[in-house]
């Protein structure tokens, strides 16, 4: 019997321009950039120079805390850039594809015969190990922790995330090897919101609103992270990167993306690289979003209608576009009935409209403020913390306090929800990121 | 409307740094994102937000407060218009009623909000909008005798002193409101209770009638405090012609509040509740062992009861602010406001005292229930 867990907090927010299941083509650039910034807590060194030739697989960078972590290229081909910004940090490392893809072969192996060192050899081997994320701190993990279990979350439920069902169809062998081979490591629970079987893992059911789909949530609901203890949680996609690599002896990093919102021409799928540059048509004042609206980074403004190239995530399963709204103009906001706006609280009118698709802009929509109501933030995390008691004691860098009250157990995404209701319109996700960098400086 | 915007956007950088108004920053940025929406949008974390903000929800308190209001104006004139024993009209008395109150208001959001704006210039914030709610509140918890003078000492008082000196809106540890009317209260006792206060006694261009000098009223708590039972019956205390202060009298109109505030959440029902359970229990037993003259039911009908349960104890700021603690929090007021007035003839009323020591005991409250939280981790860790 699957277990079932019932979730009865949070929000699903109906937005405007979900992703239909069909697949699109996005004219696609010849340039791919890897960035270190995808992979949280990780300092970059490039260990390749401009000119250098590198396959599919080879690293680009390494992590320099752990040499051995390294980050492959997503194609082969000649590193075009070290791209560096202010005090020569690394903004990306670019490699210009060649017509003809080789890929470097790290030999097909039988997951099944493979024990937990080989796993992680064969992941660190071919710059994959990186993909694996940890709880305390919510950043890319090192070879040197012991995980006491390791979760993935086979369903996205932010708005117009990409529906990874979509994805997994004709890749549920890649899947499931993925998920075998990272089960030699340690017990791996996989969150699903409609019943899968698969093997060597155990599936836990997961029935209610957004944020039921955060890694974080299900790991709190199924076996909460304590001082001292490390868990690892994969995103979906990677576990097909790694099943690739089991399958065929390549790094294989291509994944479905959704291209969804309301500003966005083309609404469905593209199979993309990681690091492909993508055009995507937008309408005018977009904001494009590498990500969902809710814990997405912004990555470009339009100013007409056109066309914008983005370069695809690491971690990214969607492509979103909204309309900026900064010249919106809404007049008395505090007392208008503002029909066509969303909000939890009833003195706006969206708990008549049931259904409704909203097409919601950019715009904080008002100034921020101390904490005044109580209780917003508690009601849309669904997980056994207080949650602004937590945000209280990370804006006054009481440490003890943040271990006690449990921020080993989230992660900034975990908050973008509450960030949505808040009606102080606090910065949550840059608190909690904030919080957890410095508690991380004062652990090590 | 775009020419006002566009007036707006033309006037704007006279009020940034270094323009010849910067002085007045705060009142141009007030006025500004009152008129609209402000257009900023979301730098870091998440692109998409709500559309609820602290102005929606203050605005909200004060459409909910208007009910009670309304009718304490006209249950001023009402009481004049009683007290002199002449017919007057319903609109007679809402004027004069209104003619009384509105000085009052004005005197309160001036005073208030001059205040906050200029704190608000001196450190460099924006407006909060919490006195929107306060300054509205604090005269409608003053008797009508209450001259304005008194009230601008109250209001810049309980602004400096209960506010901002902790940090504005949000970090306040006593309710505004009540911390005015508590200074009044230990300040000015006789502008604040007695049998003097409660009924308007001049005539105002025309409306209402001059009551002789040494007219004397005195509420049903005050009546009660002496040792007698109420006058009033306890249909008169539920519609709310009694005398009291301003706006706390009708239960009626309050209730139309309460349901606002309940429908769209901005107050907790578990702490409204909780504050009415406490009232009933406590109100029942003094009813059963005959120390109170009236039922338990009437305990809410008169004085200050609910308005306090449902605009005061409700403060989302100085209430408890865990789920658990909301009912720990409104039990504890609801009882120990109907102890004081049994128990103490130097109160006659106990709502204001309660929730004022509801305030202080909320943090200690929240305590007990985030250190359980914390415990069972703890626990966690040992197995």
């Amino acid at each position: 019997m699957t277990r079932v867990i019932k979730l009865s907090k949070g929000l699903d927010i109906n937005l405007a321009g979900k992703a239909e299941p069909k697949k699109v083509s996005l004219s696609a650039g010849n340039v791919y950039a890897l960035n270190p910034a995808d992979f949280e807590g990780v300092k970059p060194k490039v260990v390749v120079k401009e000119g250098d030739k590198v396959k599919a697989g080879d690293a680009l960078f390494v992590n320099k805390d752990f040499p051995q972590v390294k980050f492959a290229s997503p194609v082969s081909g000649t590193v075009k850039l070290v791209e560096r910004g202010d005090r020569r940090k690394l903004l990306s490392v670019q490699v210009e594809a060649d017509a003809q893809q080789e890929f470097v072969d790290f030999g097909k192996k039988d997951v099944k015969s493979l024990d937990a060192q080989a796993v992680k050899d064969a992941l660190l081997d071919a710059g994959l190990f990186g993909y694996i994320n940890q709880l305390p701190y919510a950043i890319s993990t090192n070879p040197e922790t012991a995980p006491k279990a390791i979760f993935v979350s086979a369903f996205r439920d932010m708005p117009l995330a990409g529906d990874f069902s979509f994805e997994l169809k004709g890749q549920e062998a890649d899947f499931q090897t993925g998920l075998s081979a990272l089960a030699k490591i340690a017990k791996v629970y996989v969150g699903v919101n409609e019943s899968m079987s698969l093997s060597d893992v155990e599936v836990v059911e997961f029935r209610g609103k957004c944020p039921a789909g955060n890694v974080g949530v299900q790991v709190n609901n199924i076996d909460p992270v304590n001082k001292g203890e490390i868990v690892w949680t994969v995103e979906p996609s990677a576990v097909i990167f790694f099943g690739r690599l089991f399958n065929t002896g390549k790094v294989n990093l291509t994944r479905t993306v959704a291209v969804a919102g309301s500003e966005m021409k083309e609404n469905g799928y593209v199979d993309a690289l990681v690091g492909q540059q993508l055009t995507v048509n937008v309408d005018a004042n977009a904001r494009v979003i590498m990500g969902n609206p809710l814990t997405g980074k912004a990555v470009a403004t339009t100013q007409q209608a056109s066309a914008v190239t983005v370069t695809l995530g690491a971690h990214t399963s969607e492509i979103t576009a909204i309309p900026e709204g900064n010249n919106a103009d809404e007049i008395l906001g505090w007392i208008m009935p503002r029909f066509g706006q969303f909000s939890v609280n009833r003195s706006y009118f969206s708990w008549l409209f049931g259904k409704k698709q909203y097409k919601l802009d950019a715009r904080v929509k008002g100034g921020e403020r101390h904490m005044i109501m109580s209780g917003e933030y508690d009601s849309v995390l669904p997980m056994d913390i207080y949650a602004e008691y937590l945000i209280k004691a990370i804006i006054t860098g009481d440490i003890d306090k943040q271990e006690q009250l449990g921020i080993y157990e989230v992660s900034p995404e975990d908050f973008a929800l509450a960030e949505f209701v808040d009606s102080s319109k606090l910065e949550l996700q840059r608190i909690v990121r904030e919080g957890l960098d410095v508690l991380r400086k004062e652990n090590e | 409307m775009g020419f006002l915007r566009n007036y707006l956007n033309q006037i704007k950088p006279n009020f940034e740094e270094g323009g010849k108004f910067h002085a007045f920053r705060s009142v141009f940025d007030g006025f500004e994102t009152f008129l609209y929406v402000p257009n900023t949008t979301a730098k870091s974390g998440a692109s998409i937000h709500d559309a609820i903000d602290s102005k929606r929800i203050m605005s909200m308190v004060v459409i909910a407060l208007m009910p009670a209001l309304l009718f304490g104006m006209y249950n001023i004139g009402y009481q004049n218009y009683l007290a002199a024993g002449v017919e007057g009209s319903c609109l007679d008395m809402f004027i004069y009623g209104a003619l009384v109150v509105v000085p009052k208001i004005l005197v309160s959001y001036i005073v208030g909000l001059g205040i906050e704006f200029a704190w608000a210039q001196w450190k460099n914030e924006e407006i909060q909008e919490g006195y929107l709610v306060s300054g509205i509140i604090i005269p409608m918890i003053l008797p009508v005798g209450c001259p304005l003078w008194v009230i601008v000492l109250a209001v810049a008082f309980a602004v400096i002193f209960g506010k901002e000196i902790f940090g504005g809106t949000g970090m306040n540890i006593f309710n505004v409101a009540l911390l005015a009317r508590a200074f009044l209260f230990f300040s000015y006792p006789t502008k604040m209770s007695g049998d003097t206060v409660w009924v308007s006694t001049e005539s105002i261009w025309g409306f209402g009638n001059t009551l002789p000098d040494g007219f004397t009223c005195a509420t049903p708590l005050g009546q009660m405090a002496t040792g007698s039972a109420p006058t009033a019956s306890l249909m008169d205390s539920v519609i709310g012609l009694i005398p009291g202060s301003i706006g706390e009298t009708s239960v009626i109109a309050i209730a139309i509040g309460a349901i606002i505030l309940l429908w769209t959440g901005i107050a907790s029902w578990k702490t409204m509740f909780s504050v009415f359970a406490g009232g009933a229990l406590l109100g029942y037993i003094f009813q059963a062992t005959g120390q109170s003259q009236i039922e338990w039911y009437h305990q809410f009908a008169i004085g200050g009861f609910c308005f306090g349960a449902v605009f005061m104890a409700t403060d989302p700021v100085t209430s408890a602010r865990t789920e658990t603690g909301k009912y720990i929090y409104g039990f504890i007021i609801g009882a120990l406001a109907v102890i004081i007035r049994q128990m103490n003839p130097g109160f006659p009323e106990g709502m204001m005292l309660a929730i004022l020591f509801g305030n202080m005991m909320a943090p200690t409250i929240d305590y007990f229930v985030v250190q359980r939280n914390i415990n069972k981790r703890l626990n966690r860790v040992k197995k």
